[in-house]
């Protein structure tokens, strides 16, 4: 601190040159510390970003628009010969009835083209709707009812907003004839937009409108349960057993290696494992949660095993020598008393392994869960995919429609992870006992 | 349909052993429980074991060996058909009989002797499946019978029981040595096999990366090239990105949080910056492909820069927001294990806290902070999802970020997904592709264990 017009600095006091350099290292360290807030800023605003992208492109696909529209069920077109046959009634000409019933309600349009264009508002899925109420209550044929029928994925994302209509008539989906008769629609107050419960309910399709995660979400079920079933007896005894019981010895010391090096190999890699071995050796069915289920377990392996070693850790040894001093077995002492204590860090550990199980995507590429399938799967050896691998279809559908439920997609994984982990807290926090 | 009986009577089997070697244990000591050696639980286990388990293990030795077993006779059965046809139709052959058995549709018009091969296999296969019921029954029985005349006062149960639990804990640990190995050996197998088609050092250094081959030996231009220098290329800029993203501000965020924020700013932000950590890849795949790749084509558009909508740049920024999270974390704790006397010792001499941070307590956790570089390194080429959606498909040998490029993962899964046959060098060159992956990763990660053991520095 020099005072102002001292021409010699006193003892005390720093000379100009010093104070400068004081200053200038003092400013130093205040940038240092605005790079440190900076990076940590962009960290988040990344997150951020990350987030709102996703909500932001995905919400739109929990709403899904359906056309209300008056459908006379011509038993002529249905059932001809009247014998109300399900399987007839199944079969019938749906598309026609369908046609019939827009014509009736656009009468005003009768080029071949328009029709046609018009009937692309409707989702080719409507007839299937038609079907299923025919199929379900075949009292209805001959009768007229008002129908709320799926729109095509491109009245969908109109209704939605998504598609300027200002924009040359080239450059959209939608011709300006087709959105007059949307406009139509909305004026006669027939365009509804609703909760699309089908989403979680349908399996994949080619048409973006009756895509649905239903049948991801159950592959992945079945390829946890298996995962699980797998990796935790597996990891837990291996774990117990380095931790408990290993001697001191090469073995050990190789166990240990390998155990730390599985972490680290790439994803990947396991997906070739698991090709070769499961399906080419042991000629396990292909793209089924079985195989899916087993490789995962094999890739979380050593996750599981670290975090039950670190449980077991935990618990002191006063316990294990008072077990030991009324007379219990080693194998007493761990069955009995150390692995019950570990119990909390070991659920909160196998939750946390299997997040990232359902998370995981590249390995499941490799054995070939990325068939495109529509049935549900009915068990772990039929043909399934699983979430994230569902993602990553969609994301690969050149189908605008696509993009929204790839989001939506991604908002129903991250639900789950988020889920998991916050048990995985919860457990942490509720069960955890400080020695 | 046998084996599901068999499972189901051992299930039964078993449990019925516990139950009455347990009470035949009391029973033979008049119901003097002190007289037995081990508690009647371990009599129960006892008898159970020797009953359940010789049978499980023939169990599953059949399930593993079935299909390979089976395979030789049917082979047999189409002994004449198969003789004069090429290897690839015979395991072709060899599918559409099994997926008759199974009861499905083949591709082609059955043949007789395809029929007749199916219907074979079906028999063979339930007779050999009965025989497998049957044996597993008497192997239960006899350990069953065996286990049961020793039940007494003299067996010691529980040391046996409590013996063959280690021995399981020990076969459960040697789960990721089998690991390792079938990861070594599947890989190294197939590349194997692959080398024998084309020779090591034309993919180690070939230039020239387009597997297709020939379906006909006479087509032109379609010999095919497996050199993997363009992949190479490709993943290390890649990564190279991505670091240069990630080390900045990896490495200060968590100089920051280590050294100068407060306790509450560290509780909260910390476990936020981690989801970054626990995002699925896929997700950041999405993140590349549909954000920051159209994006970044938008903004080099108004610049006047013809920026490929799958440039290498957009992976490696989004590759780079993914590695954040391990380099900090690893850094954090590098920085922290750095003893308080040292810092104390810099603030003595005058320095301030950034002084401090950059003259002492960074180049005492350095050998940290360089394996959590190289850690990240390894994570940055093994990683998949990122370059499959964001990257691109064809191999460039190019320097210009703003291009194209293709890496050692995204090869590997465009060459597995979707149909394949397992004898053809395309299919193999992915084994030899996992191969290259697998030893550089496993470099790396020796070398960062190496790093972070050796150079560190020890204060104790």
């Amino acid at each position: 601190m020099s005072l102002p017009g001292a021409s010699a600095a006193l003892p005390w006091q720093l000379s100009d040159t010093a104070t400068r350099r004081v200053r200038r290292r003092k400013r130093a360290n205040v940038r240092f510390q605005v790079y440190g807030i900076g990076a940590i800023v962009i960290g988040l605003a990344i997150l951020a970003i990350l987030l709102a992208t996703v909500i932001g492109k995905g919400t739109g696909a929990f709403v899904q628009t359906r056309i209300t529209l008056d459908v006379a069920f011509n038993e002529k077109i249905i059932d001809p010969d009247g014998s109300r046959d399900p399987v007839k009634l199944g079969q019938a000409d749906y598309a026609a009835l369908l046609k019939e019933a827009v014509a009736a309600s656009f009468p005003a349009v009768t080029a071949r083209q328009d029709k046609r264009d018009l009937q692309k508002l409707f989702s080719g899925d409507a007839r299937y709707e038609l079907r299923d109420m025919v199929v379900n209550d075949p009292s209805i044929i001959g009768t007229t009812r008002s129908v709320s029928l799926l729109a095509a994925s491109d009245t969908d994302i109109f209704a939605k907003g998504s598609m300027a209509r200002d924009i040359a008539e080239g450059d959209r989906r939608l011709t300006d004839k087709q959105i007059a008769w949307i406009d139509e629609l909305v004026a006669k107050n027939a365009l509804e937009t609703n909760f699309n419960w089908s989403f979680f309910t349908n399996a994949d399709s080619r048409a973006p409108e009756s895509a649905g995660i239903g049948g991801a979400l159950i592959g992945s079920f079945y390829t946890l349960l298996i995962t699980l079933a797998v990796c935790f007896p597996i990891g837990m005894m291996a774990a117990v057993y380095l931790e408990e019981f290993a001697p001191k010895n090469r073995l050990t010391d190789l166990i240990e290696v390998n155990i730390n090096n599985l972490a680290a190999v790439p994803s990947i890699i396991f997906g070739l494992l698991g090709l070769a071995i499961f399906i080419q050796a042991f000629h396990l069915p292909r793209s089924a949660p079985l195989v899916g289920g087993l490789t995962l377990a094999l890739m979380i392996l050593p996750t599981i095993i670290v975090v039950t070693r670190a449980a077991l850790k935990a618990v002191p040894p006063s316990i294990r020598e008072a077990a030991y001093g009324v007379g219990a077995s080693p194998i007493q002492v761990v069955t009995h008393h150390v692995l019950p204590l570990a119990v909390p860090g070991i659920a909160t550990g196998t939750i946390i392994g299997m997040a990232r199980a359902l998370g995981e995507t590249a390995p499941l590429l490799i054995i070939g869960m990325v068939a495109f399938i529509v049935d549900f799967p009915g068990g772990p050896t039929d043909a399934a995919t699983v979430l994230p691998v569902q993602i990553f279809l969609w994301a690969d559908s050149p189908e605008r429609g696509f993009e929204e439920k790839t989001a939506a997609g991604i908002m129903v994984l991250l639900a789950f992870l988020i889920l998991m982990n916050a048990i995985a807290i919860y457990l942490r926090k509720r069960f955890e006992v400080r020695w | 349909m046998e084996l599901t009986i068999l499972i189901g009577a051992l299930v039964v089997l078993t449990a019925l052993a516990f139950v009455y070697g347990r009470r035949r244990a009391l029973i033979k000591v008049g119901g003097n429980r002190r007289a037995l050696h081990s508690m009647p639980n371990y009599h129960g286990w006892f008898v159970a074991i020797w009953c359940g388990l010789p049978a499980v293990i023939l169990l599953v030795l059949w399930l593993l060996l079935r299909t390979t077993i089976l395979e030789g006779f049917i082979e047999d059965a189409l002994g004449p058909e198969l003789a004069n046809t090429a290897a690839a139709m015979k395991s072709a052959m060899i599918d559409d009989v099994r997926a008759l058995t199974a009861g499905e549709q083949i591709a082609r018009e059955p043949t007789p002797l395809l029929l007749e091969a199916a219907e074979r296999y079906a028999s063979l296969k339930s007779t050999a499946d009965a025989a497998v019921l049957v044996i597993g029954l008497v192997v239960a029985g006899f350990g069953l019978g065996l286990a049961w005349r020793r039940v007494g006062p003299k067996l010691r149960a529980r040391n046996n029981v409590e013996a063959l639990v280690r021995v399981v804990l020990f076969l459960c640990s040697m789960v990721a040595i089998i690991t390792t190995i079938g990861i070594v050996l599947s890989v190294l197998f197939e590349s194997m096999r692959f080398f024998s088609y084309v020779p090591f050092w034309d993919f180690l250094f070939g230039v020239q990366w387009s597997p297709q081959m020939a379906i006909r030996t006479d087509q032109v231009g379609s010999s095919g090239a497996f050199g993997i220098i363009p992949l190479f290329v490709g993943t290390l800029y890649i990564t190279v990105i991505a670091l240069l993203i990630a080390m900045p501000i990896g490495l200060l965020s968590a100089i920051y949080m280590a050294e100068y924020a407060s306790r509450r700013v560290r509780d909260v932000v910390k476990p936020i910056l981690e989801i970054l950590a626990g995002v699925p890849t896929v997700v950041y795949g999405f993140f590349a492909a549909l954000t920051v790749a159209p994006a970044l084509r938008d903004a080099g558009a108004s610049l006047g820069l013809g920026i490929s909508s799958e440039s290498a740049l957009a992976a490696g920024v989004v590759m780079g927001i993914m590695i954040i999270p391990f380099i900090s974390s690893l850094a954090d704790d590098a920085i922290v294990a750095v003893p308080r006397s040292l810092r104390e010792g810099a603030y003595a001499l005058g320095a301030t806290k950034a002084e401090t941070v950059v003259n002492v307590v960074i180049p005492a956790a350095l050998s940290g902070i360089v394996a959590s570089f190289l850690l990240a390194v390894s994570r940055a080429i093994g990683e998949t999802m990122i370059v499959v959606m964001a990257a691109g498909l064809t191999a460039n040998l190019t320097a210009n970020p703003l291009d194209s490029m293709t890496t050692v993962t995204v090869q590997i899964v465009t060459l597995l997904v979707g149909d394949q046959e397992f004898d053809s060098p395309k299919t193999l060159a992915a084994f030899a592709l996992g191969l290259v992956l697998f030893v550089a990763t496993l470099v790396l990660n020796v070398v960062a264990l190496h790093v972070s053991r050796k150079y560190r520095e020890q204060y104790e």
